[in-house]
Protein backbone atom coordinates (compact mmCIF):
# COMPACT_ATOMS: atom_id res chain seq x y z
CA UNK A 1 0.00 0.00 0.00
CA UNK A 2 1.25 3.28 -0.89
CA UNK A 3 0.05 6.01 1.79
CA UNK A 4 -0.87 9.95 -0.13
CA UNK A 5 2.43 11.96 0.49
CA UNK A 6 1.21 14.33 3.30
CA UNK A 7 -0.29 11.51 5.45
CA UNK A 8 2.62 9.38 4.91
CA UNK A 9 4.45 12.12 6.37
CA UNK A 10 2.01 12.51 9.15
CA UNK A 11 2.59 9.15 9.65
CA UNK A 12 6.94 8.82 10.27
CA UNK A 13 6.70 12.44 12.10
CA UNK A 14 4.06 10.19 14.60
CA UNK A 15 5.88 7.28 14.51
CA UNK A 16 9.33 8.28 14.94
CA UNK A 17 7.88 10.65 18.47
CA UNK A 18 6.94 7.13 19.58
CA UNK A 19 10.54 5.97 19.51
CA UNK A 20 13.52 7.65 22.09
CA UNK A 21 15.32 10.42 20.79
CA UNK A 22 17.73 13.00 22.56
CA UNK A 23 18.10 16.44 21.78
CA UNK A 24 22.04 17.44 21.11
CA UNK A 25 24.08 20.29 20.36
CA UNK A 26 22.21 22.57 22.72
CA UNK A 27 25.63 23.64 24.62
CA UNK A 28 27.85 23.36 21.62
CA UNK A 29 26.71 22.76 17.97
CA UNK A 30 27.63 19.94 15.97
CA UNK A 31 30.44 21.29 13.65
CA UNK A 32 29.50 19.90 10.09
CA UNK A 33 32.46 18.69 7.69
CA UNK A 34 31.12 21.27 5.13
CA UNK A 35 31.27 24.10 7.74
CA UNK A 36 27.81 24.52 8.82
CA UNK A 37 27.08 24.10 12.60
CA UNK A 38 23.66 21.86 13.32
CA UNK A 39 22.36 23.28 17.10
CA UNK A 40 19.67 21.42 18.72
CA UNK A 41 18.90 18.69 16.85
CA UNK A 42 17.44 15.47 17.40
CA UNK A 43 19.07 11.94 17.21
CA UNK A 44 16.04 8.65 17.56
CA UNK A 45 17.49 5.81 18.72
CA UNK A 46 16.90 2.68 20.31
CA UNK A 47 18.56 0.54 22.91
CA UNK A 48 18.09 -3.18 24.15
CA UNK A 49 19.30 -4.78 26.99
CA UNK A 50 20.75 -2.81 29.62
CA UNK A 51 24.06 -1.03 30.88
CA UNK A 52 26.15 -2.78 33.71
CA UNK A 53 27.75 -0.94 36.65
CA UNK A 54 30.74 -0.29 34.76
CA UNK A 55 29.80 0.99 31.88
CA UNK A 56 31.64 -1.50 30.18
CA UNK A 57 28.60 -3.69 27.96
CA UNK A 58 27.78 -0.79 25.67
CA UNK A 59 27.60 -2.14 21.59
CA UNK A 60 26.87 0.46 19.07
CA UNK A 61 25.41 -0.89 16.18
CA UNK A 62 25.48 1.12 12.85
CA UNK A 63 22.77 0.60 10.35
CA UNK A 64 23.00 0.69 6.43
CA UNK A 65 21.61 2.77 3.87
CA UNK A 66 18.26 1.69 4.56
CA UNK A 67 18.38 0.65 7.88
CA UNK A 68 17.36 2.51 10.71
CA UNK A 69 17.22 2.31 14.40
CA UNK A 70 14.56 -0.42 15.23
CA UNK A 71 17.06 -3.41 15.08
CA UNK A 72 14.99 -6.21 17.02
CA UNK A 73 11.53 -6.56 17.69
CA UNK A 74 8.66 -5.33 15.85
CA UNK A 75 9.15 -2.08 13.66
CA UNK A 76 6.80 0.73 14.82
CA UNK A 77 6.02 1.51 10.89
CA UNK A 78 6.26 -1.28 9.29
CA UNK A 79 5.16 -4.20 11.30
CA UNK A 80 7.85 -6.04 10.38
CA UNK A 81 10.43 -7.57 12.23
CA UNK A 82 13.94 -5.85 12.90
CA UNK A 83 16.53 -5.78 10.36
CA UNK A 84 19.07 -7.76 12.59
CA UNK A 85 16.67 -9.67 14.56
CA UNK A 86 18.35 -12.83 13.57
CA UNK A 87 21.33 -11.64 15.55
CA UNK A 88 20.64 -9.11 18.23
CA UNK A 89 18.13 -10.62 20.95
CA UNK A 90 17.94 -12.53 24.59
CA UNK A 91 20.47 -15.42 24.04
CA UNK A 92 21.36 -14.97 20.61
CA UNK A 93 24.61 -13.85 19.21
CA UNK A 94 24.51 -10.57 20.48
CA UNK A 95 22.90 -11.26 23.38
CA UNK A 96 20.92 -8.39 24.86
CA UNK A 97 21.08 -10.13 28.41
CA UNK A 98 25.11 -9.42 28.37
CA UNK A 99 24.97 -6.63 26.08
CA UNK A 100 23.39 -2.98 25.80
CA UNK A 101 22.75 -1.97 22.15
CA UNK A 102 22.35 0.79 20.94
CA UNK A 103 21.19 2.00 17.59
CA UNK A 104 20.69 5.24 16.22
CA UNK A 105 19.34 6.12 13.07
CA UNK A 106 21.71 8.47 11.29
CA UNK A 107 22.06 11.72 11.00
CA UNK A 108 19.93 13.11 7.56
CA UNK A 109 18.51 9.63 8.10
CA UNK A 110 13.78 9.80 8.25
CA UNK A 111 13.09 8.14 11.24
CA UNK A 112 13.02 10.39 13.36
CA UNK A 113 16.48 11.84 13.41
CA UNK A 114 17.10 15.35 11.85
CA UNK A 115 17.22 15.12 8.09
CA UNK A 116 15.66 16.84 5.38
CA UNK A 117 12.15 15.91 5.90
CA UNK A 118 12.08 17.61 9.22
CA UNK A 119 11.45 21.26 10.23
CA UNK A 120 14.73 23.90 10.29
CA UNK A 121 14.13 25.73 13.11
CA UNK A 122 15.79 29.04 11.49
CA UNK A 123 13.01 29.44 9.07
CA UNK A 124 10.39 27.09 10.68
CA UNK A 125 9.87 25.30 7.05
CA UNK A 126 10.84 22.17 5.60
CA UNK A 127 14.76 21.63 5.83
CA UNK A 128 15.02 19.99 1.81
CA UNK A 129 18.03 20.51 -0.18
CA UNK A 130 18.77 23.66 1.95
CA UNK A 131 19.50 20.92 4.36
CA UNK A 132 23.39 20.56 5.32
CA UNK A 133 25.09 17.97 2.87
CA UNK A 134 26.26 15.16 5.97
CA UNK A 135 28.75 12.83 5.68
CA UNK A 136 30.12 10.06 7.64
CA UNK A 137 32.33 11.21 9.65
CA UNK A 138 29.37 13.94 10.64
CA UNK A 139 27.29 11.10 11.31
CA UNK A 140 29.71 9.18 13.80
CA UNK A 141 30.15 12.89 15.44
CA UNK A 142 26.38 12.96 16.39
CA UNK A 143 26.95 9.51 17.72
CA UNK A 144 29.62 10.41 20.26
CA UNK A 145 27.91 13.28 21.16
CA UNK A 146 24.37 10.74 22.13
CA UNK A 147 26.99 8.51 24.21
CA UNK A 148 27.90 11.79 25.69
CA UNK A 149 24.59 12.05 26.43
CA UNK A 150 23.94 8.87 27.91
CA UNK A 151 27.41 9.56 29.97
CA UNK A 152 29.27 6.15 27.90
CA UNK A 153 32.51 6.51 27.93
CA UNK A 154 33.98 3.88 26.20
CA UNK A 155 31.72 1.21 23.75
CA UNK A 156 32.42 -2.19 24.25
CA UNK A 157 32.00 -2.54 20.58
CA UNK A 158 30.94 -0.55 17.61
CA UNK A 159 29.66 -3.16 14.35
CA UNK A 160 27.58 -2.57 11.68
CA UNK A 161 27.26 -4.04 7.86
CA UNK A 162 27.78 -1.92 4.85
CA UNK A 163 27.63 1.67 5.21
CA UNK A 164 27.29 0.53 9.02
CA UNK A 165 30.70 -0.69 8.65
CA UNK A 166 32.02 3.07 7.22
CA UNK A 167 30.44 4.02 10.37
CA UNK A 168 32.73 1.47 12.26
CA UNK A 169 35.77 2.39 10.89
CA UNK A 170 35.14 6.20 10.76
CA UNK A 171 34.60 5.63 14.94
CA UNK A 172 37.99 3.51 15.19
CA UNK A 173 40.26 6.69 13.06
CA UNK A 174 38.00 9.31 14.81
CA UNK A 175 37.73 8.08 18.22
CA UNK A 176 40.07 4.74 18.67
CA UNK A 177 40.09 5.58 22.73
CA UNK A 178 36.46 5.03 22.84
CA UNK A 179 36.33 1.50 21.40
CA UNK A 180 37.32 -1.72 22.86
CA UNK A 181 36.40 -3.57 19.45
CA UNK A 182 35.22 -2.60 15.86
CA UNK A 183 33.58 -4.93 13.42
CA UNK A 184 33.30 -3.48 9.84
CA UNK A 185 31.21 -6.40 7.97
CA UNK A 186 30.79 -5.80 4.34
CA UNK A 187 32.25 -2.81 3.74
CA UNK A 188 35.17 -0.52 2.52
CA UNK A 189 37.33 2.67 3.52
CA UNK A 190 36.03 4.31 0.46
CA UNK A 191 33.28 4.68 -2.17
CA UNK A 192 34.72 3.16 -5.51
CA UNK A 193 33.88 4.49 -9.15
CA UNK A 194 31.54 1.75 -9.39
CA UNK A 195 29.69 2.58 -5.60
CA UNK A 196 29.54 6.18 -6.80
CA UNK A 197 27.81 4.87 -10.14
CA UNK A 198 25.13 2.89 -8.75
CA UNK A 199 24.21 5.68 -5.93
CA UNK A 200 24.36 8.26 -9.09
CA UNK A 201 21.65 6.17 -10.64
CA UNK A 202 19.59 6.02 -7.60
CA UNK A 203 20.09 10.18 -7.38
CA UNK A 204 19.18 10.75 -11.30
CA UNK A 205 16.00 8.31 -10.79
CA UNK A 206 14.47 10.65 -8.16
CA UNK A 207 15.54 14.07 -9.26
CA UNK A 208 14.20 12.58 -12.98
CA UNK A 209 10.43 12.30 -11.13
CA UNK A 210 8.62 15.28 -11.81
CA UNK A 211 7.08 15.10 -8.34
CA UNK A 212 10.51 15.68 -6.76
CA UNK A 213 10.02 19.33 -7.37
CA UNK A 214 13.35 19.87 -6.74
CA UNK A 215 13.37 18.07 -3.27
CA UNK A 216 10.47 20.76 -2.67
CA UNK A 217 7.69 17.77 -2.50
CA UNK A 218 6.46 18.05 0.80
CA UNK A 219 5.11 21.17 0.35
CA UNK A 220 4.06 20.80 -3.03
CA UNK A 221 1.93 18.03 -1.24
CA UNK A 222 4.08 15.43 -3.79
CA UNK A 223 6.36 12.00 -3.18
CA UNK A 224 8.47 11.74 -5.92
CA UNK A 225 7.68 7.77 -5.30
CA UNK A 226 8.47 6.32 -8.62
CA UNK A 227 11.72 8.10 -8.51
CA UNK A 228 12.92 6.67 -5.54
CA UNK A 229 11.77 3.02 -5.88
CA UNK A 230 13.60 3.02 -9.50
CA UNK A 231 16.53 3.85 -7.04
CA UNK A 232 15.73 1.06 -4.64
CA UNK A 233 15.54 -1.16 -7.52
CA UNK A 234 18.63 -0.82 -8.96
CA UNK A 235 20.25 -0.68 -5.54
CA UNK A 236 18.61 -3.84 -4.27
CA UNK A 237 20.16 -5.12 -7.62
CA UNK A 238 23.66 -4.86 -5.91
CA UNK A 239 22.67 -6.60 -2.85
CA UNK A 240 22.38 -9.81 -4.54
CA UNK A 241 24.37 -12.07 -6.10
CA UNK A 242 24.12 -12.91 -9.47
CA UNK A 243 23.77 -16.58 -8.46
CA UNK A 244 20.98 -15.81 -5.75
CA UNK A 245 19.06 -13.63 -7.95
CA UNK A 246 19.17 -16.80 -10.67
CA UNK A 247 18.24 -19.49 -7.86
CA UNK A 248 15.39 -17.57 -6.36
CA UNK A 249 13.78 -16.54 -10.08
CA UNK A 250 15.52 -17.91 -12.83
CA UNK A 251 13.42 -16.93 -15.86
CA UNK A 252 10.05 -17.98 -14.01
CA UNK A 253 7.18 -16.18 -14.97
CA UNK A 254 4.98 -13.99 -12.65
CA UNK A 255 1.20 -15.63 -12.02
CA UNK A 256 1.42 -16.54 -16.00
CA UNK A 257 1.70 -19.63 -18.41
CA UNK A 258 3.35 -17.06 -20.68
CA UNK A 259 4.84 -13.92 -21.83
CA UNK A 260 2.50 -11.45 -22.48
CA UNK A 261 3.73 -9.66 -25.54
CA UNK A 262 3.84 -6.62 -23.76
CA UNK A 263 5.83 -4.83 -20.77
CA UNK A 264 3.72 -5.97 -17.86
CA UNK A 265 5.56 -7.52 -14.58
CA UNK A 266 5.97 -11.05 -16.98
CA UNK A 267 8.88 -12.38 -15.01
CA UNK A 268 8.68 -12.72 -10.87
CA UNK A 269 12.46 -11.02 -10.78
CA UNK A 270 10.34 -8.06 -12.06
CA UNK A 271 7.33 -8.23 -10.02
CA UNK A 272 9.92 -9.08 -7.04
CA UNK A 273 11.80 -5.88 -7.54
CA UNK A 274 8.85 -3.42 -8.09
CA UNK A 275 7.67 -5.12 -4.59
CA UNK A 276 10.37 -3.95 -2.96
CA UNK A 277 10.11 -0.25 -4.51
CA UNK A 278 6.80 -0.18 -3.49
CA UNK A 279 7.14 -1.12 -0.01
CA UNK A 280 10.57 1.30 0.43
CA UNK A 281 8.38 4.07 -0.13
CA UNK A 282 6.33 3.69 2.26
CA UNK A 283 9.06 4.17 4.84
CA UNK A 284 11.84 6.10 3.31
CA UNK A 285 12.09 9.36 2.39
CA UNK A 286 13.51 10.62 -1.14
CA UNK A 287 15.78 13.66 -0.13
CA UNK A 288 17.22 10.94 2.95
CA UNK A 289 18.21 8.99 0.07
CA UNK A 290 19.85 11.52 -1.78
CA UNK A 291 21.84 12.92 1.03
CA UNK A 292 23.10 9.44 2.70
CA UNK A 293 24.09 8.15 -0.75
CA UNK A 294 26.02 11.20 -0.71
CA UNK A 295 27.81 10.64 2.56
CA UNK A 296 28.40 7.35 1.15
CA UNK A 297 30.31 8.49 -2.25
CA UNK A 298 31.81 11.21 -0.19
CA UNK A 299 33.67 8.57 2.17
CA UNK A 300 37.44 8.20 1.83
CA UNK A 301 39.20 7.34 4.98
CA UNK A 302 42.71 7.74 3.31
CA UNK A 303 42.05 11.41 1.73
CA UNK A 304 42.75 12.81 4.88
CA UNK A 305 45.89 11.29 5.84
CA UNK A 306 47.31 11.59 2.07
CA UNK A 307 45.68 8.69 0.73
CA UNK A 308 47.72 6.23 3.35
CA UNK A 309 44.74 4.41 4.75
CA UNK A 310 47.45 2.79 7.56
CA UNK A 311 48.02 6.19 8.97
CA UNK A 312 44.03 6.38 10.15
CA UNK A 313 45.20 3.77 12.76
CA UNK A 314 48.40 4.38 13.53
CA UNK A 315 48.84 3.17 17.59
CA UNK A 316 45.57 2.33 17.36
CA UNK A 317 44.78 -0.40 20.44
CA UNK A 318 41.32 -1.10 19.42
CA UNK A 319 40.73 -4.71 18.50
CA UNK A 320 39.20 -5.13 14.92
CA UNK A 321 37.06 -8.59 13.44
CA UNK A 322 37.09 -7.50 9.30
CA UNK A 323 34.50 -9.56 7.62
CA UNK A 324 33.66 -10.11 4.21
CA UNK A 325 31.44 -12.30 2.12
CA UNK A 326 32.51 -14.40 -1.14
CA UNK A 327 29.85 -12.88 -3.39
CA UNK A 328 29.43 -9.53 -2.39
CA UNK A 329 30.43 -7.51 -5.62
CA UNK A 330 29.17 -4.46 -4.02
CA UNK A 331 31.88 -3.92 -1.27
CA UNK A 332 33.87 -7.44 -2.49
CA UNK A 333 36.39 -8.55 -0.66
CA UNK A 334 39.54 -6.72 -2.13
CA UNK A 335 38.24 -3.65 -0.15
CA UNK A 336 38.26 -5.49 2.89
CA UNK A 337 41.65 -6.66 2.38
CA UNK A 338 42.59 -3.02 2.11
CA UNK A 339 41.86 -2.34 5.65
CA UNK A 340 43.42 -5.25 6.99
CA UNK A 341 46.88 -4.65 4.83
CA UNK A 342 46.39 -0.90 6.68
CA UNK A 343 45.74 -2.31 10.38
CA UNK A 344 48.67 -4.47 9.40
CA UNK A 345 50.60 -2.10 8.70
CA UNK A 346 50.36 -0.35 12.00
CA UNK A 347 50.48 -3.61 13.68
CA UNK A 348 47.09 -3.61 15.17
CA UNK A 349 45.23 -6.43 16.59
CA UNK A 350 42.97 -7.58 13.51
CA UNK A 351 40.79 -10.69 12.67
CA UNK A 352 40.14 -10.99 8.87
CA UNK A 353 37.30 -13.54 7.37
CA UNK A 354 36.41 -14.08 4.10
CA UNK A 355 32.84 -15.72 4.75
CA UNK A 356 31.42 -18.14 1.98
CA UNK A 357 27.96 -17.60 0.69
CA UNK A 358 25.87 -17.27 -2.31
CA UNK A 359 23.98 -14.31 -0.81
CA UNK A 360 25.82 -11.30 -1.99
CA UNK A 361 26.38 -8.26 -0.15
CA UNK A 362 22.71 -8.68 1.95
CA UNK A 363 24.84 -11.97 3.51
CA UNK A 364 25.33 -10.03 6.67
CA UNK A 365 21.34 -9.86 7.41
CA UNK A 366 20.57 -13.14 6.64
CA UNK A 367 20.79 -16.47 7.91
CA UNK A 368 24.63 -16.98 8.03
CA UNK A 369 25.68 -20.07 10.53
CA UNK A 370 29.53 -19.00 9.54
CA UNK A 371 29.58 -15.76 9.85
CA UNK A 372 27.70 -15.87 13.50
CA UNK A 373 30.11 -18.06 14.35
CA UNK A 374 33.48 -16.23 13.21
CA UNK A 375 31.18 -13.16 14.79
CA UNK A 376 30.15 -14.83 18.38
CA UNK A 377 34.08 -16.52 18.01
CA UNK A 378 35.63 -12.84 18.28
CA UNK A 379 33.07 -11.06 20.90
CA UNK A 380 33.33 -14.10 23.24
CA UNK A 381 37.37 -13.80 22.61
CA UNK A 382 37.36 -9.82 23.40
CA UNK A 383 34.81 -10.05 26.20
CA UNK A 384 37.46 -12.48 27.92
CA UNK A 385 40.22 -9.90 26.91
CA UNK A 386 38.66 -7.12 27.92
CA UNK A 387 37.40 -8.31 31.15
CA UNK A 388 33.97 -7.93 30.69
CA UNK A 389 32.74 -10.53 33.09
CA UNK A 390 30.23 -8.96 35.61
CA UNK A 391 27.95 -8.91 32.66
CA UNK A 392 24.32 -8.44 34.82
CA UNK A 393 22.78 -6.00 34.47
CA UNK A 394 22.84 -2.84 36.86
CA UNK A 395 19.08 -3.50 37.82
CA UNK B 1 47.69 -27.40 31.19
CA UNK B 2 46.86 -27.57 27.42
CA UNK B 3 48.37 -30.56 25.32
CA UNK B 4 49.64 -30.03 21.79
CA UNK B 5 51.73 -31.47 19.26
CA UNK B 6 55.26 -31.86 20.59
CA UNK B 7 57.07 -30.11 17.86
CA UNK B 8 54.57 -27.38 18.32
CA UNK B 9 55.24 -27.36 22.40
CA UNK B 10 59.06 -26.93 21.46
CA UNK B 11 58.48 -23.78 19.26
CA UNK B 12 56.23 -22.52 22.74
CA UNK B 13 58.91 -23.26 24.41
CA UNK B 14 60.79 -21.14 22.94
CA UNK B 15 58.65 -18.03 23.36
CA UNK B 16 59.16 -15.90 26.89
CA UNK B 17 55.54 -15.11 28.69
CA UNK B 18 53.86 -12.13 27.70
CA UNK B 19 55.76 -11.34 24.26
CA UNK B 20 54.09 -10.49 21.11
CA UNK B 21 53.80 -13.59 18.57
CA UNK B 22 52.52 -13.48 14.88
CA UNK B 23 52.59 -17.12 13.79
CA UNK B 24 52.68 -17.72 10.22
CA UNK B 25 50.54 -20.17 9.01
CA UNK B 26 48.87 -20.85 12.41
CA UNK B 27 46.57 -23.76 10.91
CA UNK B 28 43.48 -24.07 13.05
CA UNK B 29 45.57 -21.89 15.88
CA UNK B 30 46.34 -24.77 18.36
CA UNK B 31 49.68 -23.11 18.83
CA UNK B 32 48.30 -19.92 19.46
CA UNK B 33 45.71 -20.69 21.65
CA UNK B 34 48.51 -22.72 23.83
CA UNK B 35 50.68 -19.11 23.72
CA UNK B 36 47.72 -16.97 24.55
CA UNK B 37 46.35 -19.02 27.38
CA UNK B 38 49.85 -21.07 28.95
CA UNK B 39 52.13 -17.70 28.17
CA UNK B 40 49.70 -15.13 27.89
CA UNK B 41 51.15 -13.40 24.57
CA UNK B 42 49.90 -10.71 22.68
CA UNK B 43 49.15 -13.40 19.60
CA UNK B 44 48.23 -12.67 15.93
CA UNK B 45 48.00 -15.05 13.19
CA UNK B 46 47.79 -15.95 9.55
CA UNK B 47 46.90 -18.35 7.62
CA UNK B 48 45.71 -19.41 4.48
CA UNK B 49 43.14 -21.57 4.44
CA UNK B 50 39.90 -20.04 4.92
CA UNK B 51 38.66 -22.95 6.85
CA UNK B 52 41.59 -22.58 9.33
CA UNK B 53 41.01 -18.27 9.81
CA UNK B 54 37.25 -19.17 10.27
CA UNK B 55 38.35 -21.84 12.28
CA UNK B 56 40.63 -19.48 14.44
CA UNK B 57 38.89 -16.40 14.77
CA UNK B 58 35.84 -18.77 15.59
CA UNK B 59 37.76 -19.21 18.79
CA UNK B 60 38.44 -16.08 19.67
CA UNK B 61 42.07 -16.07 18.15
CA UNK B 62 43.25 -12.69 16.19
CA UNK B 63 44.06 -14.31 13.12
CA UNK B 64 43.42 -13.02 9.44
CA UNK B 65 43.48 -14.93 6.01
CA UNK B 66 46.70 -14.03 3.70
CA UNK B 67 50.08 -15.78 2.91
CA UNK B 68 53.48 -15.74 3.80
CA UNK B 69 54.64 -14.77 0.20
CA UNK B 70 52.60 -11.62 -0.09
CA UNK B 71 51.23 -10.09 3.39
CA UNK B 72 54.11 -10.33 5.31
CA UNK B 73 55.12 -7.17 3.30
CA UNK B 74 52.46 -4.83 5.08
CA UNK B 75 53.89 -5.23 8.76
CA UNK B 76 56.13 -2.98 10.34
CA UNK B 77 59.71 -3.46 10.86
CA UNK B 78 60.01 -5.30 14.93
CA UNK B 79 56.41 -5.26 15.71
CA UNK B 80 56.57 -8.37 17.38
CA UNK B 81 59.39 -10.17 19.28
CA UNK B 82 58.58 -13.27 17.70
CA UNK B 83 57.58 -14.46 14.21
CA UNK B 84 56.57 -18.16 13.94
CA UNK B 85 56.74 -20.05 10.73
CA UNK B 86 55.97 -24.10 11.43
CA UNK B 87 56.32 -26.45 8.83
CA UNK B 88 55.51 -23.63 5.81
CA UNK B 89 58.77 -22.34 4.72
CA UNK B 90 58.92 -25.66 2.14
CA UNK B 91 55.72 -24.66 0.96
CA UNK B 92 56.68 -20.88 0.11
CA UNK B 93 57.12 -19.28 -3.41
CA UNK B 94 60.52 -17.53 -1.97
CA UNK B 95 61.85 -18.91 0.95
CA UNK B 96 64.68 -16.39 1.03
CA UNK B 97 63.01 -13.54 1.27
CA UNK B 98 59.54 -14.76 3.92
CA UNK B 99 63.03 -15.50 5.58
CA UNK B 100 63.96 -12.13 5.86
CA UNK B 101 60.49 -10.72 6.39
CA UNK B 102 60.32 -12.95 9.34
CA UNK B 103 63.65 -11.29 10.85
CA UNK B 104 62.19 -7.89 9.93
CA UNK B 105 59.10 -7.67 11.35
CA UNK B 106 60.06 -9.90 14.59
CA UNK B 107 63.07 -9.67 16.64
CA UNK B 108 63.17 -13.17 16.88
CA UNK B 109 62.11 -15.87 14.24
CA UNK B 110 61.37 -19.30 15.24
CA UNK B 111 61.17 -21.88 12.03
CA UNK B 112 60.68 -25.16 11.77
CA UNK B 113 60.44 -27.70 8.17
CA UNK B 114 61.39 -31.44 7.67
CA UNK B 115 65.03 -31.80 6.73
CA UNK B 116 65.52 -32.98 3.25
CA UNK B 117 68.71 -34.16 4.54
CA UNK B 118 66.98 -37.11 6.45
CA UNK B 119 68.53 -40.26 5.96
CA UNK B 120 64.91 -42.24 4.75
CA UNK B 121 64.40 -39.21 2.11
CA UNK B 122 68.45 -40.17 1.25
CA UNK B 123 67.52 -43.52 1.47
CA UNK B 124 64.23 -43.14 -0.70
CA UNK B 125 66.18 -40.97 -3.59
CA UNK B 126 69.47 -42.99 -3.77
CA UNK B 127 67.60 -46.69 -3.28
CA UNK B 128 64.63 -46.59 -5.06
CA UNK B 129 65.18 -43.59 -7.30
CA UNK B 130 61.78 -42.35 -6.23
CA UNK B 131 60.73 -38.99 -4.68
CA UNK B 132 60.76 -39.85 -1.12
CA UNK B 133 57.12 -40.10 0.88
CA UNK B 134 57.60 -40.03 4.75
CA UNK B 135 54.91 -39.76 7.33
CA UNK B 136 55.95 -35.97 7.58
CA UNK B 137 55.78 -35.60 3.80
CA UNK B 138 53.12 -37.92 2.34
CA UNK B 139 52.08 -36.31 -0.87
CA UNK B 140 53.02 -37.21 -4.27
CA UNK B 141 55.45 -35.40 -6.20
CA UNK B 142 52.81 -34.10 -8.59
CA UNK B 143 50.43 -32.51 -6.25
CA UNK B 144 52.51 -32.01 -3.28
CA UNK B 145 52.31 -28.06 -1.91
CA UNK B 146 55.63 -28.25 -1.07
CA UNK B 147 57.55 -27.19 -3.57
CA UNK B 148 61.39 -25.82 -2.05
CA UNK B 149 62.73 -28.29 0.29
CA UNK B 150 66.05 -28.04 2.06
CA UNK B 151 67.79 -29.72 4.10
CA UNK B 152 69.34 -28.59 7.79
CA UNK B 153 72.58 -27.86 6.25
CA UNK B 154 71.15 -25.41 3.58
CA UNK B 155 69.03 -23.94 6.03
CA UNK B 156 72.23 -23.10 8.24
CA UNK B 157 74.07 -21.72 4.75
CA UNK B 158 71.59 -19.51 3.94
CA UNK B 159 71.05 -18.07 7.52
CA UNK B 160 74.67 -17.22 7.16
CA UNK B 161 74.68 -15.55 3.91
CA UNK B 162 71.47 -13.43 5.25
CA UNK B 163 73.68 -12.29 8.63
CA UNK B 164 71.32 -14.72 10.72
CA UNK B 165 72.88 -15.98 13.82
CA UNK B 166 71.04 -19.08 15.43
CA UNK B 167 70.12 -18.99 19.08
CA UNK B 168 69.23 -22.68 19.28
CA UNK B 169 68.68 -25.32 17.05
CA UNK B 170 67.09 -28.83 17.46
CA UNK B 171 66.55 -31.25 15.32
CA UNK B 172 63.32 -34.42 15.73
CA UNK B 173 63.48 -37.94 15.14
CA UNK B 174 60.66 -39.38 13.59
CA UNK B 175 59.18 -40.60 16.23
CA UNK B 176 59.42 -36.82 17.80
CA UNK B 177 60.51 -37.91 20.83
CA UNK B 178 64.32 -37.36 20.61
CA UNK B 179 66.20 -34.29 20.11
CA UNK B 180 69.90 -33.53 18.88
CA UNK B 181 70.81 -30.35 19.72
CA UNK B 182 74.12 -28.91 21.22
CA UNK B 183 77.09 -31.01 20.36
CA UNK B 184 75.11 -33.37 19.07
CA UNK B 185 73.84 -31.04 15.82
CA UNK B 186 75.98 -32.07 13.98
CA UNK B 187 74.03 -35.89 13.29
CA UNK B 188 71.36 -33.58 12.43
CA UNK B 189 71.03 -33.21 8.80
CA UNK B 190 71.06 -37.05 8.84
CA UNK B 191 69.08 -38.33 11.52
CA UNK B 192 66.54 -35.33 11.91
CA UNK B 193 63.51 -35.80 9.99
CA UNK B 194 62.75 -31.98 10.72
CA UNK B 195 64.40 -29.13 12.28
CA UNK B 196 63.77 -26.47 14.58
CA UNK B 197 65.91 -22.86 14.71
CA UNK B 198 65.86 -19.84 17.14
CA UNK B 199 66.79 -16.95 14.77
CA UNK B 200 67.79 -13.60 15.49
CA UNK B 201 69.29 -10.77 13.05
CA UNK B 202 72.82 -9.96 13.24
CA UNK B 203 72.62 -6.56 14.69
CA UNK B 204 75.92 -5.78 13.04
Amino acid sequence: MILPPTEMAELLVTESDAGTHAVLGTATPLRLECGVDLANFQLAYQTYGELNTEKSNAILVCHALSGDQYIAGTHPLTGKLGWWELVVGPGKLLDTEKYFMICTNILGGCMGTVGPKEINPNTNKIWGLDFPVITIRDMVNAQAMLLDHLEIEKLFCAIGGSMGGMQVLEWAATYPERLCTAVPIATAAHHSAQNIAFDEVGRQAIMADPDWYGGNYQEEGTNPHRGLAIARMVAHITYLSELSLQRKFGRRLQDRTAITFGFDADFQVESYLRHQGSTFVDRFDANSYLYITRAMDYFDLAERHDGVLAEAFRDIETRFCVISFSSDWLYPTVESRHIVHALNSVAANVSFAEIESDNGHDAFLLKEPGFWRVLAGFMDGAAEHFGLTNLTPSK
Amino acid sequence: MRVIRLDLQLIADMVEPGSRVLDVGCGDGSLLDYLLHEKNVDGRGIELSMDGVNACVSQGLSVIQGDADTDLFDYPDHAFDYVILSQTLQATMAPREVLENLLRIGKRAIVSFPNFGYWRVRASLTMLGRMPRTKSLPHEWYNTPNIHFCTIRDFVRLCGNLGISIEKNLALKHTGSDMFTGPGFCFANLMGEHAMFLLKRNTS
